[in-house]
């Protein structure tokens, strides 16, 4: 019972889904079980959140490596979720001049908005930005010209590296704008051409690939996304 | 020489890139860009609609992609509002509201005609990421219902009768991943027909072109794209030429340039030491 539920109840679902599309009668349906999603979704955020506060309180329980990171985890989570929910920082807005708790709680000056401009968006920008500096570590070490296929890909990231600079354009400059050899026309034939065909080949193959795994996940033949019986 | 390359410290090419990085920064250099035709296609798509159409713009990525995707959220804002388009704004990504209220900063500090509710509207964020999109082609207000400011849809002007995304003249989105791009072809652009373009980053950008041109119209890849871009709104909206803000992408296009000179002089080295050692015999 307990995976048999889960199991129709996917089933279900999915063929209703699939269905919506080619029925026109259906379309409702549809736009009905996307109302449902929404709902799911929004209790997705607390269930992640739960889980979050589970996984990281058990590790500064056990003091697993690396526990002093879950703790300003937990510190962090706790902060911004009572600093947003509690709306610390936000001016009344003209309708209720004295209900402070009516203004939006992300506008600008309010604590949570501070968080998010002070805090998140420095640190998210300096985890991207610090991609440049192991690219630039890696390439040095590791892309070699082994054999011909590595010399061909070393090849084309040097014309793609180029041609998206201006230094693709200034060294070929003394070709025509038309002309092919053109560092900044081949990059653009590249990624058109050869790009888009490996591209095309890939995505077919994972639509097809999505569309077995599917019928396999609504026919009950997968079953491994409601887990095992040991919990 | 080439045992120092060998075991070169992986601390001092950290160090060559903050240079290569930080010189152009200071120094504000900038280089002239010859837009693409794939720039000048998404470039067309917005000033070839007539004055006051309506476009749905959805930013779709958090302050990580900010850095790349900024100078496109602008440089279409500008655009659409030079031409007066009805702008209406969302975003699928929880981090993405500060990026729709910076696009809309722009339009307060920059187009002090422009009224909210009339010609643009702040939808804000909504869970759900490719559903909401499938439900928009359907119902707008059943999807939204409130905008950002907690008004009621059918109490603003531009969105009391429009009925779905499919009122759209044309649906501009920028994004970092999913959602994104590939779910507004699939699931907006593709089955209904509604002419779309994207700015998106480098990475997600290779894997988009296979849509173009029949199922999206043309894509911004990279901050390369943006300068490109930002080059050719100065040119056809010469006002802008003395606003800085509107050559973000030019200015960033100076570290780039650097730091992809920095990286093919690195793997150029580390192959002449690769092949120097292998004639020696030292190297695997």
């Amino acid at each position: 019972m307990k995976r048999t539920i889960p199991l129709i109840i996917a089933s279900v679902t999915g063929f209703v889904l699939v269905g919506t599309f080619f029925i026109p009668y259906t379309r409702d349906w549809g736009d009905e079980v996307l109302e449902w999603f929404n709902i799911l979704a929004a209790i997705a955020f607390i269930l992640g959140g739960g889980n979050l506060m589970k996984l990281s309180l058990q590790k500064i329980s056990y003091k697993r490596p690396g526990w002093g990171y879950a703790a300003v985890t937990i510190i962090a989570f706790i902060a911004t979720l009572v600093i947003g929910l509690g709306k610390f920082g936000v001016a009344p807005v003209k309708e209720y001049p004295t209900y402070s708790l009516a203004g939006p709680y992300d506008e600008q000056g309010s604590g949570f908005w501070w968080i998010f401009e002070y805090v998140y968006y420095p640190l998210a920008a300096t985890m991207f930005s610090l991609l440049a500096f192991f690219i630039a570590s890696a390439a040095f070490r590791a892309f070699r010209a082994k054999n011909v296929e590595a010399t061909i890909l070393l090849s084309t990231a040097f014309i793609v590296l180029l041609g998206r600079t201006y230094a693709g354009v200034f060294l070929t400059s003394w070709l025509p704008d038309d002309n092919v050899l053109r560092l900044d026309n081949m990059t653009e034939w590249i990624m058109n051409n050869m790009n888009t065909a490996g591209m095309r080949a890939i995505t077919i193959g994972i639509a097809l690939g999505i569309m077995s795994t599917s019928l396999k996940v609504l026919l009950g033949v997968d079953r491994s996304y409601i887990g095992t019986d040991d919990g | 020489m080439r045992a120092f390359l060998e075991n070169l410290d992986r601390r001092w090419i950290f160090l060559l890139v903050l240079i290569a990085v930080s010189t152009p920064i200071l120094l504000k250099l900038t280089f002239p860009e010859a837009p693409s035709k794939q720039v000048r296609t998404v470039f067309s798509a917005i000033d070839d609609l007539d004055d006051g159409s309506r476009v749905l713009i959805a930013l779709d990525y958090d302050p990580s992609s900010k850095g790349e995707l900024e100078p496109m959220a602008s440089a279409f804002t500008r655009q659409c509002a030079l031409k007066k388009h009805k702008l209406y704004f969302m975003t699928l990504w929880p981090q993405g509201t500060p990026m729709v209220n910076q696009a809309i900063d722009i339009l307060k500090n920059e187009f002090p005609d422009y009224e909210y509710g009339t010609d643009y509207v702040n939808l804000g964020y909504q869970t759900g990421g490719e559903a909401v999109i499938k439900k928009l082609a359907s119902d707008l207000h059943g999807t939204f219902n409130v905008d950002a400011n907690n008004e009621i849809l059918k109490n603003i002007p531009m969105t009391q009768n429009l009925k779905n995304v499919r009122d759209m003249d044309l649906i501009v989105n920028v994004s970092a991943g999913d959602p994104g791009t590939k779910q507004w072809v699939l699931f907006i652009s593709t089955p209904h027909n509604i002419k779309t373009v994207a700015g998106v980053t480098g990475v997600t950008a290779p894997t988009l072109y296979a849509y173009i041109p029949r199922q999206l119209s043309g894509i911004l890849g990279a901050i390369k794209a943006a300068a490109e871009y930002e080059y050719l709104l100065i040119q056809n909206y010469p006002e802008l030429k003395e606003n800085p803000k509107a050559k973000e992408g030019l200015r960033r296009m100076g570290p780039q340039l650097v730091a992809h000179v920095l990286i093919i002089v690195l793997i150029i080295i580390g192959n002449i030491i690769f092949f120097t050692g292998r004639r020696q015999g030292t190297s695997v």
